[in-house]
């Protein structure tokens, strides 16, 4: 799950990691409000949207006066802001930050993440701060300090040490640069993140680290143990077809500019399933895993959130049965058709436990059902559909 | 031959009780597995379909001889359960829980190098060793016994890579599903240097998918050091980055872990890539004749 940087920053806060002094504003009014309250120029406003390159797609912006705040929060609340990260539809800015500009002696650059090669805790540091990540770990790999953490020791005064040598610190800035990683350790862990990351991470003029920027991901598997991120969810970010298909725990991922959507029965069939519709030369419209035991209902409201997407020309369900019997999604799909009502072509492909029942099932429903023997089979009959 | 499981392996069930836990140790028993034991704390000395259970796994292992332990423990107490078994000695311990908290996988990862365990999963179907021992929720009947290792990060993939082979008479050693998770107890390289020094499995396939580096490692591991066959397939193509598609490990992040990257991995090690799933069966059959024959 992804939140806010200003959510970002409130746990910062809570964890004693310093952060500019600012708030979030959803008018242009509490926006010209907080500017004033922080009392004092240059003030920054920036768009809040889930995606990172906001400062080159013109949601970022430095306020010198008062007017500028109005200025800068009129034009960017309600702008659909593109960056690399938005794909080309972008995002529209429902809510702006507001916080005090600081005079800016160095950008680094800090993260801390779970490492699924190493099964430790990774601290990411470099001087290159205030740039994309990858393309220093791509160009310069050097200039990365990485210090891995054993999450059954946990974390050691020498890992903040290698870290803030390693960025050439010194002084009172490397006491207050430890403190923090120690602290972004504890809430990396405490809160599940799958990424916690600072860029930049300042040093300012009059010698403070700061949190310029605040980026936090959570691994949805630990959801559960965290009531207050849930409340951080943010259903403006997200697609309303996810946001429905979430209600039913299916797996559903919207994929702009499809026509074919597809149910399929785990992760990597589906997605192999995907690849499949690409192959024959239409587009996959949508992911989607209704899992190993999916129930009626689950059937039934996958099948409606696929044809509620108007670009949707035809569908593929992809079945493999092994606990899951084919008779008995059969029998679901059928009941799924009558209920929601298909207006689309949709083919068929089951294989495994009661295979044969199951094409029985389908064969004699006297709904439009086209039956496909072999995922060959069924890639090519979607593809004469998408064609058609 | 085979590997991890065959008939000699005594089953104990972490989770018996269970509505999935029961439904599937049934499945396992009447496949021809040998189930000794199942453990829900709290419920010692009841009995599942006349298996014996226990409170604890080590009191199951000391009273039953159990070798090899099947987890459906929900997420939240998962972790435990997986390093109760570590605790016990357990040689095999198979996690079919989806859903674990990375946290807590990171802990058992590194608490695993601390005794003797191999850990499959977690998010996985299990490993089967056709007509000798079954643990996991595989539907066993697609399965026959023969010469191809299967290893994959997919649960229904799997099947489908079976049941294609199946079609052009080509049975298995032993199927392995690794998992979905971005942190997992045995990867693809430990399953395939040991299909590499297993004499029953005389060619492999490997199913993959977007998310980490484990197939480019993998690929290099062939590269250098298996001799048998080796057949690819990576699902997520079309897979848009930053993206969780159903498992928790299969996300591309920023440029790194898409399906083009592993794809070229394995070419370069001399893997022959299945690009089309429908082909998989087929170029199965060519890729293996010699080896098989």
């Amino acid at each position: 799950m992804k939140i806010h940087e200003y959510q970002a920053k409130e746990l910062f806060q809570k964890f004693g990691v310093p952060v500019p002094q600012g708030k979030v504003a959803f008018s242009v009014e509490e926006a010209e409000k907080i500017g004033a309250e922080l009392g004092r120029f240059p003030v920054v406003v920036k768009a809040q949207i889930h995606a990172g390159g906001r400062g080159k797609g013109g949601g970022v912006k430095l306020a010198k006066n008062a007017d500028e705040v109005k200025k800068w929060a009129s034009s960017i609340l309600g702008m659909t802001l593109v960056t690399h990260q938005t794909g080309p539809e972008g995002r529209v800015v429902k809510k702006l930050l507001v916080e005090e500009g600081l005079p800016i002696e160095k950008e680094l650059y800090l993260s801390v993440l779970p490492d699924r090669g190493t099964a430790k805790i990774v601290f990411m540091a470099s001087e290159a701060g205030g740039m994309d990540i990858e393309e220093v770990a791509a160009k310069t790999p050097e200039k990365i300090i990485k210090v891995y953490i054993d999450p059954l020791v946990g974390i050691k005064g020498y890992h903040a040490s290698e870290l803030a040598f390693g960025l050439n610190l010194a002084g009172d800035l490397v006491k207050q640069f430890s403190a923090m990683v120690s602290k972004l350790y504890k809430l990396c862990v405490d809160y599940d993140c799958s990424l916690l990351e600072i860029n930049p991470l300042i040093l300012t003029k009059d010698g403070s680290v700061i949190a310029l920027d605040a980026k936090i991901n959570f691994d949805d598997n630990a959801l559960y143990r965290h009531k207050d991120i849930l409340e951080y969810r943010d259903l403006d970010e997200e697609d309303p077809f996810e946001v429905e298909a979430s209600k039913y725990e299916l797996n559903y991922i919207k994929m702009p500019g499809g026509n074919i959507g597809n149910m399929v029965n785990g992760a990597g069939l589906a997605m192999a399933t995907m690849d499949l519709i690409q192959q024959a030369g239409a587009t996959p419209a949508n992911f989607l895993d209704v899992g190993g035991g999916a129930s009626a209902e689950q059937v039934e409201n996958g099948f409606r959130i696929i044809l509620a997407d108007p670009s949707v020309k035809g569908v593929l369900i992809n079945i493999f049965g092994g606990i899951l019997r084919c008779d008995r999604l059969a029998n679901g799909v059928v009941e799924a058709a009558k209920k929601v009502g298909i207006n689309v072509p949709v083919v068929i492909r089951m294989e495994g436990t009661n295979v044969e029942e199951g094409r029985r099932i389908l064969d004699e429903s006297g709904l439009n059902l086209i039956t496909a023997k072999d995922v060959s089979d069924a890639a090519q009959k979607i593809a004469a559909i998408a064609k058609g | 031959m085979s590997i991890w499981v065959d008939r000699n392996t005594r089953l104990l069930v972490q989770g018996i009780t269970g509505r999935e836990g029961q439904f599937h140790t049934i499945n396992c028993k009447n496949y021809g597995t040998s189930v000794v034991a199942g453990v829900t704390p709290g419920k010692g000395g009841q009995s599942v379909e006349g298996i014996p259970v226990f409170n604890t796994v080590a009191r199951a292992v000391r009273e039953t001889g159990a070798n090899a332990s099947m987890i459906f423990v929900p997420p939240a107490f998962c972790a435990d359960a997986i390093m109760e078994a570590i605790d016990a000695g357990l040689a095999l311990i198979v996690a079919i829980t989806e859903g674990i908290p990375v946290m807590d996988m990171l802990k058992v990862k590194n608490y695993l190098k601390t005794g003797s365990s191999r850990l499959i999963g977690p998010n996985c179907p299990g490993i089967i060793t056709p007509g000798q021992c079954k643990i996991g929720i595989q539907p066993g009947h697609i399965h026959s016994p023969g010469n191809v290792g299967i290893v994959s990060r997919s649960g229904t993939l799997t099947y489908e890579a079976v049941h294609q082979i199946q079609q052009f008479g080509m049975g298995q050693s032993t199927v392995i599903g690794i998992g979905g998770d971005p942190v997992n107890g045995t990867n693809f390289i430990d399953c395939l240097s040991a299909f590499q020094s297993d004499p029953e499995t005389r060619a492999i396939i490997m199913v993959g998918e977007i998310g980490g580096s484990a197939e480019e490692e993998a690929a290099d591991f062939i590269k250098k050091n298996v001799t048998k066959p080796v057949i690819g397939f990576i699902a997520g193509l079309t897979a848009p980055p930053g993206r969780r598609m159903g498992h928790a490990g299969a996300i591309i992040s920023g440029s790194s872990g898409t399906a083009q990257g592993k794809i070229k991995a394995m070419r370069e090690a001399g893997i022959t890539v299945v690009e089309n799933l429908g082909q998989m069966g087929a170029i199965a059959k060519d890729a293996f004749a010699e080896a098989l024959r």
